[in-house]
């Protein structure tokens, strides 16, 4: 380096230090200039100033209406002050804002004295009371009484307009942000204002309720006491509550604040975070509290023993124990299967549930301490970790981006990952992006999809390829040129279908990965997966999305060895353990039973196992089934740590109560383990882990425990493999016309526990059913409700049909995981696609 | 009948296709379906909403805005009062008072042989007042015993005015060359009636 070179960067830098003038024009806000983009909304521009101007219906991810009033403001735009709503008014040169003047403020009096003409005084029983826009905005500028004497009008109160939302029309001010919301957002335009003048309410059609899976968010919304959600309804007042930002476990990891009151979970709030869900939640993770907080929750370890409470190996039932007494058990056959048969012989499924933390000390435990790589993460309902881990990955910002172009190929995000559908429709919606749809049956996107494109199961590699090459025919014409022709795409990816093998899927990623502008987001659903996989709770990989032999160095010098060889998946380890070759089996939050593809095989896995130990919040099916050992594991809420979403953001993750009973966070149930087999890991705390983690994982280097906690928006971490071309897809079988293609995909209410659990989300759970289109059920002559049955070259079964056009001909959906209708028995999973035949009974 | 029958489909098709977007027929079509069963049933509005893509919470968001859609049944004969500020001077009240205690009924609801009465703000023919209509067809200078002649007439058949929720005998129609023309806003192309840039510039 010569003095010469460092001359010029000094130079360079310097020049680019210089004050730039600042962006925007300038306009002035009570006497103060302020640079402000032109365009920009005012009301955000004053508040960008440091000026907050009072709003009811003014909401910055809705287009704005000037239905309130409330925020009108004295503008000078050169001919003389003027009241303007400063929510329909942008930035121009030269603006001049006046806020505190004698006209803003009597015009600010004024409207709420109009707006508490017709607002009841309730507000000692009002559950805004203490947090409410309004009563706030009456105490700041208003006039403190009224002149109206005459009767305020009057309606039932409060009517319930969906399961879980209330409605109170007389605390209604019409500030549109909830119908707004059910239009503009959520795209379920359920409710709408009716009647007009004096008369004016919001209301559903009757008997039509706001079934929207969005619905919660309008209570939050809510400018007013009007909208109150079930669950909460009377159950805190809002000086009462403590809070803490967290993050909530979904693969979208939406930030939100845990609300509690005397150490008990009463709220979720989404928080407007731009990166992530911008306020939004759903209603199934809005009100997911109440199956934390329930009484079902498991509060002592459990262990097989007689009907008197004794502990029996031999036992049929499942009976209370200590935690000593359960850990020694479990030590010993640790140590036995180590003597006996060697470390492989014990695997460990699941984990997608556990924070970062406990998903890196299980993965340090499984593959450090004990020696087996047969760990993993996902239930045969996912894509291959090393897939994941190696496709170049996009943001949803980037994804989301004004006129960019969007290829879904993934199950029905709005069923799936609500907040991504969310994010998706107003790209798609009011950004101007276009989106392609490679989905086999229509999807909640399909209304707004550029381009639809109906794959049967198996065929999509093939309509990939016809895609990117530009070879299919008229019919795809557009929608490959809109791929082709696009600065960079979007790529959303996940498993359509549990009924198809997940190579099909492999193999599409594959086709677009060979265009240099695709990026893609891998849309997996099960909550915490994407922190299971770079962290190596998945076979053949180690922390960091790296693998076992690229690292292996590294990691025998952090963690004294790493397995010699790699382990088997879910299925491979389901099978080992149906054969007897594994002693000890641990159920980390996983359910194989109710979750794996091929429940015959997890059966006869749970029989055919030496120890099974579950460890979850709740005695779940496998656990009752077959767990030896059932250890109380803390659940969301009550744990401290980390998350990854699917773009590999890490955002914190809270405790805010205590968990109930001696449920202990996983991570120190692993570490635990480790001391006793005399391997100490040497976690004292979480923060331990994640420092850890940022050490020894090189992607995770700059999400260290204090980075974490001080990024707004989480700590984005990137890295892994670069991606390997799979080679040539896999030809899919020949699709026969008398038979119906099986799509198994999901619901946004199945049956798992978060939802069972929850009792204002559980009745929402439809019963299982075949869903086929009007003109397949009219050749086969059936009608809605009717029972069929369904089979496979495996098995048969019975079950009702709904007649469903969003279903494409030829093929027959089914909803995983629904009371009533189990089709797994139906699935080959070394099948890449499952045909069914469908007769009248 | 108060979904639309299959003839009033096929208009309400003709006029879904005059609009760019079929959510601009939704006015139209909640005429058609008043004129078919005299009022709005909730059937009606669901099937309104089928039709063009809507939800039926906004169709009813609509429907419910307009005084002159009835969402319940209404008689054969509306007989809508005046009380405007002209006809109100004149004597509305006194007429609306009359109405009421000869027909036995109260505004709004409907007597055994199908007549209903309601008062309604002004209906621009102030210049003939007390005025009112029947199925909108205008009665000026009504009195009290013109109103009783009237209701007379109306039972005996003596006053032609067709019942009420009657299709209509001609509807509109716009000629090809003064049509807009059916395409999106969006679209960069002038609209049909803009003058050529040719002739627009032709006088200098």
């Amino acid at each position: 380096m010569t003095d010469t070179t460092d001359e010029i960067e000094t130079d360079e830098s310097a020049e680019i230090e210089e004050p730039a003038p600042p962006p925007g024009v300038p306009i002035t806000v009570n006497g103060e200039v302020f640079y402000a983009a032109p365009g920009r909304n005012l009301i955000d521009a004053c508040e960008d100033a440091g000026v907050y101007v009072p709003r009811f219906c003014y909401h910055p991810r809705m287009t704005p209406v000037g239905m309130c009033r409330m925020c009108l403001i004295e503008v000078d735009t050169g001919r003389g002050p003027a009241l303007t709503p400063s929510c329909m008014l942008t930035v121009s040169d030269g603006m001049v804002v006046e806020t505190e003047t004698e006209a803003v403020k009597k015009a600010q009096d004024g409207v709420l004295e109009l707006l508490l003409i017709n607002h009841p005084l309730d507000c000692p029983v009002c559950d805004k009371g203490g947090e409410c826009p309004l009563q706030d905005q009456t105490m700041s500028y208003g006039p403190g009484e009224s002149r109206f004497v005459e009767e305020k009008r009057h309606f039932e109160k409060p009517i319930p307009i969906s399961d879980t939302v209330y409605l109170d029309r007389e605390r209604c001010i019409l500030c549109d942000r909830c119908t707004r919301f059910a239009a503009e957002v959520a795209g379920d335009p359920l409710i709408h204002f009716m009647g007009r003048g004096n008369q004016t309410e919001v209301n559903t059609f009757p008997d039509d309720p706001f079934s929207s899976y969005f619905s919660g968010n309008t209570v939050q919304i809510c400018p007013v006491g009007a909208l109150t959600a079930k669950p909460y309804r009377f159950k805190a007042r809002p000086w009462d509550l403590s809070e803490v930002a967290s993050t909530y476990p979904n693969a979208m990891g939406d930030r939100i604040t845990i609300q509690s009151s005397r150490n008990e979970v009463l709220r979720y709030l989404g928080v407007d975070s731009d990166a992530v869900n911008w306020g939004w939640l759903t209603d199934r993770d809005r009100f997911s509290f109440e199956a934390t907080m329930s009484e079902q929750r498991l509060t002592a370890p459990l262990m097989r023993g007689d009907g008197l409470g004794n502990v029996d190996d031999g036992g049929d039932e499942l009976v209370a124990t200590t935690w000593a007494v359960a850990l020694q058990r479990l030590v010993t056959a640790l140590e036995d299967a180590d003597n006996n048969a060697g470390p492989e012989s014990v695997a460990v499924l699941g984990g997608a549930q556990l924070t970062n933390e406990g998903q890196y000390a299980w993965a340090r435990f499984a593959k450090g301490v004990i020696g087996t790589d047969s760990i993993d993460a996902q239930m045969g309902d996912g894509l291959p970790a090393d897939i994941v881990a190696s496709m170049p990955r996009t943001t949803i910002s980037q994804a989301c981006a004004k006129g960019g172009t969007i290829v879904l190929l993934s199950g029905d995000p709005k069923e799936e990952l609500g907040s991504l559908y969310l994010r998706l429709r107003h790209a798609v919606v009011h950004d101007g992006a276009t989106l392609i749809e490679l989905t086999p049956n229509e999807t909640g996107l399909t209304k707004h999809a550029a381009h639809s494109v109906r794959v049967r199961p198996g065929e999509v590699a093939s309509v990939a390829a016809a895609l990117v090459t530009g070879t299919g025919g008229d019919e795809l014409a557009a929608a490959s040129a809109a791929i082709t022709g696009a600065d960079s795409v979007s790529v959303i990816c996940g498993r359509t279908s549990l009924a198809d093998n997940a190579s099909l899927t492999v193999d599409a990623i594959n086709t677009f990965a060979s265009l240099d502008t695709v990026r893609f987001l891998p849309a997996l659903r099960r909550s915490n997966v994407h922190g299971a996989i770079d962290l190596g709770l998945t076979p053949g990989m180690l922390p960091g999305r790296t693998s076992l032999d690229a690292a292996r160095a590294a990691f025998t010098a952090a963690w004294g060895s790493v397995p010699a060889k790699a382990g088997r998946d879910t299925a491979g380890i389901l099978a080992d353990a149906a054969a007897g070759k594994i002693a000890v089996l641990f159920l980390l939050g996983a359910d194989p039973l109710a979750d794996f593809p091929d429940p015959e095989l997890a059966k006869a896995a749970l029989d055919g196992a030496g120890l099974v130990i579950s460890i979850d919040p709740f005695v779940n099916e496998s656990a009752a089934y077959g767990a030896d050992i059932v250890m109380p594991a803390a659940a969301f809420g009550e744990v401290d740590g980390s998350h990854t979403n699917l773009e590999g953001r890490i955002t914190p993750l809270r405790q805010k109560v205590t968990p109930p009973g001696t449920a202990r966070p996983d991570w120190m149930i692993a570490a635990e383990l480790a001391m006793r087999l005399g391997k100490d890991m040497g976690f004292a705390s979480v923060a331990d882990i994640t420092n850890e983690i940022a050490a020894v994982s090189p992607m995770h280097a700059n999400a260290d425990a204090a980075a974490i906690d001080a990024a707004s928006d989480g700590v984005l971490v990137s890295g892994g493999p670069a991606w390997t071309d799979q080679g040539a897809p896999t030809p899919a079988p020949a699709y026969d016309r008398y038979s119906f293609r099986l799509v198994v995909d999901r619901t946004m209410y199945d049956g798992g526990t978060q939802t069972t659990m929850c009792p204002s989300i559980a009745e929402l759970s439809k019963p299982g059913a075949v869903r086929i289109s009007s003109t397949e059920a009219s050749k086969l002559g059936v009608r809605d409700g009717a029972i069929v049955r369904i089979s496979s070259q495996r098995a048969s079964v019975e079950g009702p049909v709904v007649i469903d056009d969003r279903v494409a001909s030829g093929i027959a959906a089914v909803a995983h995981n629904h009371v009533g209708l189990d089709i797994r028995s139906l699935i080959d999973m070394n099948e890449l696609v499952t045909d069914v035949r469908i007769e009248t009974v | 009948m108060p979904r639309l029958s299959e003839s009033n489909l096929r208009i309400a098709h003709e006029i879904i296709s005059r609009y760019p977007r079929a959510k601009s027929a939704l006015i139209p079509l909640l005429h058609l379906s008043q004129e078919q069963d005299g009022y709005v049933a909730d059937d009606a509005m669901k099937h309104l909403a089928e039709l063009l893509d809507l939800t039926p919470a906004e169709v009813l968001g609509t429907c419910s805005f307009y005084e002159m859609f009835k969402r319940e049944p209404v008689g054969d004969y509306r007989i809508n009062i005046c009380h405007g500020i002209a006809c109100h001077l004149l004597g509305a009240d006194d007429l609306i008072h009359h109405a009421e205690e000869s027909l036995g009924v109260r505004q709004g609801t409907v007597t055994g042989d199908g007549i209903s009465i309601e008062g309604v703000e002004c209906i621009a023919a102030c210049t003939e007042a007390p005025c009112l209509q029947v199925n909108y067809r205008y009665m000026n200078k009504v009195d009290n015993a013109g109103f009783d002649a009237l209701v007379d007439g109306i039972r005996d058949g003596s006053v032609s005015v067709p019942k009420h929720g009657t299709l209509a005998l001609t509807r509109q129609s716009i000629s090809e060359d003064k049509a807009a023309g059916n395409s999106m806003v969006e679209s960069n192309d002038p609209p049909a009636w803009w003058p050529e840039p040719a002739a627009a510039e032709g006088g200098n």
